[in-house]
């Protein structure tokens, strides 16, 4: 048996189908992938995401230490704002992507759970000559609500003073109410907000957004989810052996002021030049509007402007897209790719290249 | 959980066979198959008038999560097809024993219905 969030017994009692998710018990869907899918983009669903890492990151050096650790910076945040970035590896790899939370008193990170030990490791080795503390905040949970309902049904349940400051919120900011966070960010490409908060509030959140007929949602839709909207899945469309920037991720990488010395960044630099020069790969969305599904690790045959075959790239992640009807993906392909096929049980067949981002809110968002 | 009609036989890779008056059997996945599957949203159906081999895959069919092939229960042609799943392939999920059936074989070799499993012993495999 693996590890359980404090909402465990709620997935049980809801008829969930259980997986193991990187040694977590999680729902994987509740009957329907596609319902509950179709739920989150047309009214609102509910996530429980409390296996997700939380660590707490104080003392008088938290931001010293965050704008070395962290490819974006956080002097850029004021209180209650919120940004995401990737933790890069000396060689400019991906050791994780995060949301970075200013608090109060301090920030708070959210990162993988796959990848919380060597994540908690990396922060540990990079702490020395910085005063902070860092602690993993285990006893909180996480409950993401999103869709265009979203607000309005998790205000109906919240004490109005709460209600009233997150009514206000805008994308990417957060309001701390005592021991609950309370954020508009999220994995779906619609409105909606991640509560964190302690573990016997959360059942009761749960329940009472059950009771007022919030669907909740499994890991299963929260993947087709996060592709239409053309997010990264860690592990799947980056890792430690790829440039952020062939995962599209240029606009998370600050350069300015040079001076700052992240982690990776003399290795962003490098990287940066081959990345304009067109020598590593990029990322691109493609489209299948024939029958089939693309899946992840499908090659992906390319070929330049005058037809010839240019290199191959590689099918990162894959779905049915339940808003379109027809398979989505992202793929990391040569630079100067103009058209390309994927190799589907054996054949190729040609696809359509997008730029990555398929829906936002409910809507198509590619011609 | 998962049903298993007594009048049906069943396959080790989750087909289900109904043997049909005119001596032709129907065949389609067991719904402990379309459960694994979860959602389907699209189904390559076998070519009316072709012939399959046992074993052999003559279908796939595809959820959210993954690809699927079928595999043809006994030998034979290929006399009917649910053209209905093009559209609507969920309905195998719903209704995996009528309405989702896949395809009508007319079995060139009726001993290999013989090998089937019944519907205890295929209860038993899977779990």
């Amino acid at each position: 048996m693996g590890k359980q969030t404090p909402l465990y017994q709620q997935h049980i009692d809801a008829g969930a189908r259980m997986v193991d998710f990187a040694g977590w018990d999680m729902p994987i869907h509740y009957g329907s992938v596609i319902n509950e899918h179709h739920r989150v983009r047309q009214q609102c669903g509910m996530f429980d995401v409390s296996h997700m890492t939380i660590v707490d990151i104080t003392g008088t050096g938290a931001r010293g230490y965050l704008r070395r650790l962290l490819a974006n910076d956080v002097a850029r945040l004021e209180s209650g704002q919120a940004l995401y970035s990737a933790m890069l590896n000396e060689s400019g790899g991906v050791i994780d992507d995060l949301i970075v939370y200013r608090l109060a008193n301090g920030y708070r990170l959210v990162v993988n759970c796959a990848t919380r030990d060597k994540d908690l490791a990396w922060m540990e080795r990079w702490r020395a000559g910085f005063d902070v503390t860092l602690a993993e905040r285990d006893e909180l949970a996480i409950i993401a609500v999103h869709g265009p309902d979203s607000i309005d049904q998790v205000c109906a349940h919240l004490p109005e003073g709460v209600a009233q400051a997150t009514r206000e919120l805008k994308n990417f900011r957060a309001t701390e109410q005592e021991d609950w966070l309370v954020a508009r960010t999220g994995y779906t490409g619609e409105k909606g907000l991640e509560l964190i908060l302690p573990a016997s509030d959360a059942t009761a959140l749960w329940q009472a957004l059950l009771n007022a007929d919030v669907q909740p949602v499994g890991l299963g839709a929260r993947d087709t989810l996060r592709l239409e909207a053309g997010m990264n899945l860690y592990g799947q469309d980056m890792d430690e052996e790829i440039s952020p920037l062939s995962a599209n991720l240029r606009r998370t990488l600050i350069m300015e002021p040079a001076d700052r010395d992240f982690l990776g960044r003399e290795a962003v630099e490098h990287d940066l030049e081959r990345f304009e020069a067109g020598e590593l790969p990029v990322q691109t969305g493609l489209v299948l509007e024939e029958r089939g599904v693309m899946r992840a690790g499908q090659k992906v045959i390319c070929y330049d402007s005058a037809d010839e075959q240019c290199g191959e790239g590689i099918l990162t992640s894959g779905t049915f897209s339940p808003t379109l009807k027809h398979s989505i993906a992202l793929a990391r392909i040569p630079a100067n790719t103009s058209r390309c096929e994927v190799e589907l049980r054996g054949r190729p067949q040609a696809v359509r290249m997008v730029p990555p981002g398929f829906v936002r809110f409910g809507k198509k968002r590619f011609d | 959980m998962s049903d298993f009609p007594d009048d049906l036989k069943y396959a080790a890779t989750h087909e289900w066979v109904r043997l049909e008056e005119d001596g032709t059997v129907t065949v389609g996945i067991s719904d402990h198959a379309q459960e694994l599957l979860g959602d389907i949203v699209f189904i390559e159906l076998p070519e009316e008038g072709g012939t399959v081999a046992v074993r052999q895959e003559m279908s796939v069919v595809e959820s959210v999560k993954a690809a699927s092939d079928v595999y043809a229960p006994v030998s034979g042609e290929i006399v009917a097809v649910n053209e209905d799943l093009t559209d609507s392939p969920e309905v195998v999920n719903n209704s995996p024993y009528e309405d989702g059936w896949i395809c009508r074989i007319l079995p060139s070799d009726e001993t290999e219905l013989a090998e089937l499993m019944d519907a205890k012993a295929y209860a038993a495999q899977i779990e």
